[in-house]
């Protein structure tokens, strides 16, 4: 339990708190040398036990994410390659393609910015504040998790449509269109990406606890000083984990997009849509080639994030 | 008058924190607010800190109405009982912490930084994290920490609460060493008696939201106001409807003037100390005494004795019935 805890949250040093004689990682390996390091800890050591049972449940569990994730994912990646690097420079020559996947990029990273600064508040609310409707508010936070995206994408054009919209038509008397343009796209992007953010940093906000903010405020710290100096930094990690999520997310999304989009080539297709397609219009290896691209950030990403955590957090 | 509370009320809800308190603590000393948990001691030195606003009544700092002023403008030291450590910065920078916030000089906040580590003996470990230090040693910090502000007063929150017993002991010493040291006005909450005579200068014993006695150590051992004060600073029994500490009763042999005659039932050893139950008409009354005067008087269970009560120690009429003369567990 503990070491799974130790992988997945970055912010779980409560026990490292409790107990001093736990490894101390890269920076107590650099206190060594210093005067009064309690002698060499002794490393942690890690039981494995091995019986025929736990060999049977190693296997069912990479058995399963092989056949699932990791085998279809490498399947897509050896068909992007079996012509060689064609495949991908037919798509750097396409400028429809290009155009789609920077309108991707583009609207990804509008949605992650604004599902940042939008989750950082919300968690903060959340977890620091109690008002009531709170937990209505919370499930609300949820609910993009759990409504299918096209339902998204209709209820949008509902609201924003420019022709019998709710608040689309008023929009478009003021020059705004919303639905069949980007702002759609990103509203949709938004939508859908929306809690992840704030789902991690609930419980790392719930962890840290408000003693630390409580101590800034009577030292002196303003909101916002107490906020860069003290809390920012205990969640730092979750927030940019939170931002992996919601960057893959975001240049993944398909159903929302698809209704409020109206996929117009060279304007409003994104990456996503492009795919579909391609796929549909027999030209299976530009679809491959596209989404080895959108795999190709995703887990780079998160390989980036997970090389660069671990020096922080083991302390 | 340092801090000047008046008619501060405080509810959570039904239940009633404080009511109507009215205190003044002194400048330059070390006050202690002793009482039982859930007494209102703690929610009381957070109003003072700002950390929470009183329903009703005023707060008066150092001669400023400090009612509604916030937090971070009190200049307050305030020290939590879990150290409240910001665990992401060094010691040094945890000390430094309301110096950066007030922007001073990166020179002079080194410097002062330095002395504060020295004053709490902390200076070989500025540069570690909080989570490499013992709970004694971040206690300390954030004390170091508080105090780098120059605070006009300092508020600790059941300070050494969370620490065993022996670097408790240790750290009440330091605390009072400290005090005589740095004589900023200092108010501590506990919940242990011992604690809070052997350290504090004046003692607010607060309970169920009442101030119930304010006084020095020697006051409120010696004359304590009530039933409750009596019995929450130490050991008492009951002898002929009044409440005294065992420890201000002596046996005799021989009847003498005011004393009550009984029969020897129980006698125990704890160490220097023996305890002797006696049975007082129909009543059990505890008296302790230590083994010199015992072997003296040569007594056993059954033997028959009359008890009599110390001249001039403190006697309280008894409220409640007493139970088996222990003291209230803190």
């Amino acid at each position: 339990m503990a070491e799974d805890r130790v992988d997945r949250d970055p912010f779980d040093d409560v026990e490292a708190e409790r107990d001093l004689d736990r490894d101390h990682g890269p920076e107590g390996v650099v206190l060594t040398g210093t005067l009064f390091q309690p002698g060499a800890p002794p490393p942690r050591r890690r039981r494995v036990r091995r019986t025929p049972l736990s060999y049977l449940f190693r296997f069912i569990a990479i058995a399963y994410l092989f056949f699932l994730v990791a085998w279809p994912i490498s399947l897509v990646v050896k068909n992007t390659f079996s012509d060689g690097f064609t495949e991908l420079s037919d798509l750097w020559n396409d400028p429809d393609a290009m155009a789609a996947i920077r309108l991707t990029v583009f609207v990804a990273v509008v949605a992650v910015v604004v599902n940042t600064v939008f989750g950082v508040g919300m968690a903060l609310l959340l977890v620091r504040y109690d008002f009531p409707g709170k937990r209505l508010l919370s499930a609300l936070v949820d609910l993009p998790l759990s409504v299918s995206p096209i339902v998204v994408g209709l209820a949008l054009v509902l609201v924003y449509g420019g022709r019998d919209g709710w608040f689309g038509p008023w929009l478009e008397d003021q020059g705004v269109q919303v639905i069949f343009a980007w702002p759609g796209i990103v509203l949709a992007t938004v939508f859908v990406a929306m809690p992840l953010v704030v789902r991690e940093l609930v419980p790392v906000l719930e962890e840290i606890g408000i003693e630390q903010e409580t101590a800034a405020r009577s030292l002196g710290a303003n909101a916002w000083q107490t906020f860069r100096r003290i809390t920012f930094p205990s969640i730092k990690w979750a927030v940019l984990y939170g931002v992996v999520l919601s960057l893959a997310r975001s240049l993944g999304e398909f159903g929302a997009v698809k209704v409020v989009s109206g996929n117009v080539l060279g304007k409003t297709r994104t990456a996503t849509l492009m795919v579909e397609e391609k796929y549909l219009n027999f030209d299976k290896g530009g679809a491959y080639a596209t989404s080895f691209l959108l795999v190709l950030v995703a887990v780079s990403a998160i390989v980036i994030v997970g090389l660069i955590r671990p020096k922080e957090t083991r302390r | 008058m340092s801090i000047e509370i008046r008619g501060v009320s405080k509810r959570f809800g039904d239940f009633v924190a404080l009511e109507d308190i009215n205190v003044s603590i002194p400048t330059g000393q070390l006050t202690a607010l002793l009482g039982p948990s859930g007494g209102g001691k703690s929610t009381l030195l957070r109003i003072i800190a700002g950390l929470e606003e009183a329903d009703a009544g005023t707060i008066e700092i150092e001669g400023v109405d400090a009612t509604h002023v916030s937090p971070q403008k009190r200049n307050v030291g305030f020290v939590f009982q879990h150290y409240a450590a910001f665990k992401h910065l060094s010691v040094r920078r945890n000390v430094a912490f309301g110096l950066e916030i007030r922007k001073r000089p990166k020179a002079e906040i080194k410097e002062r930084v330095q002395e504060l580590l020295e004053l709490v003996h902390l200076e070989q470990f500025g540069d570690r994290l909080p989570s490499q230090l013992s709970g004694g040693q971040r206690q300390r910090m954030a004390l170091a920490r508080a105090l780098a502000v120059n605070p006009g007063v300092l508020l600790l929150d059941e300070p050494f609460g969370a620490l065993d017993a022996q670097v408790r002991k240790e750290l009440r010493d330091w605390l009072r060493r400290l005090h005589d040291e740095v004589p900023v006005t200092t108010v501590f909450v506990t919940h242990d008696q011992e604690e809070a005579l052997e350290v504090a200068d004046e003692i607010v014993v607060i309970s169920q939201g009442r101030v119930e006695q304010v006084g020095t150590p020697d006051d409120l051992y010696d004359r304590p106001a009530n039933d409750f004060v009596m019995r929450f600073l130490g050991p008492v029994t009951a002898l002929g409807g009044d409440l005294v500490r065992p420890h201000d009763l002596e046996l005799g042999l021989t009847p003498g003037p005011g004393s009550h005659p009984g029969t020897i039932t129980r006698i125990t050893r704890v160490g220097f100390e023996i305890r002797v139950e006696v049975d007082v008409a129909g009543s059990t009354v505890l008296v302790t005494m230590n083994r010199t005067d015992f072997r003296q008087l040569d007594l056993d269970v059954g033997a028959p004795v009359h008890v009599r009560l110390v001249p001039g120690a403190p006697v309280v009429p008894a409220a409640g019935p007493v139970g088996d003369a222990d003291p209230i567990p803190a």
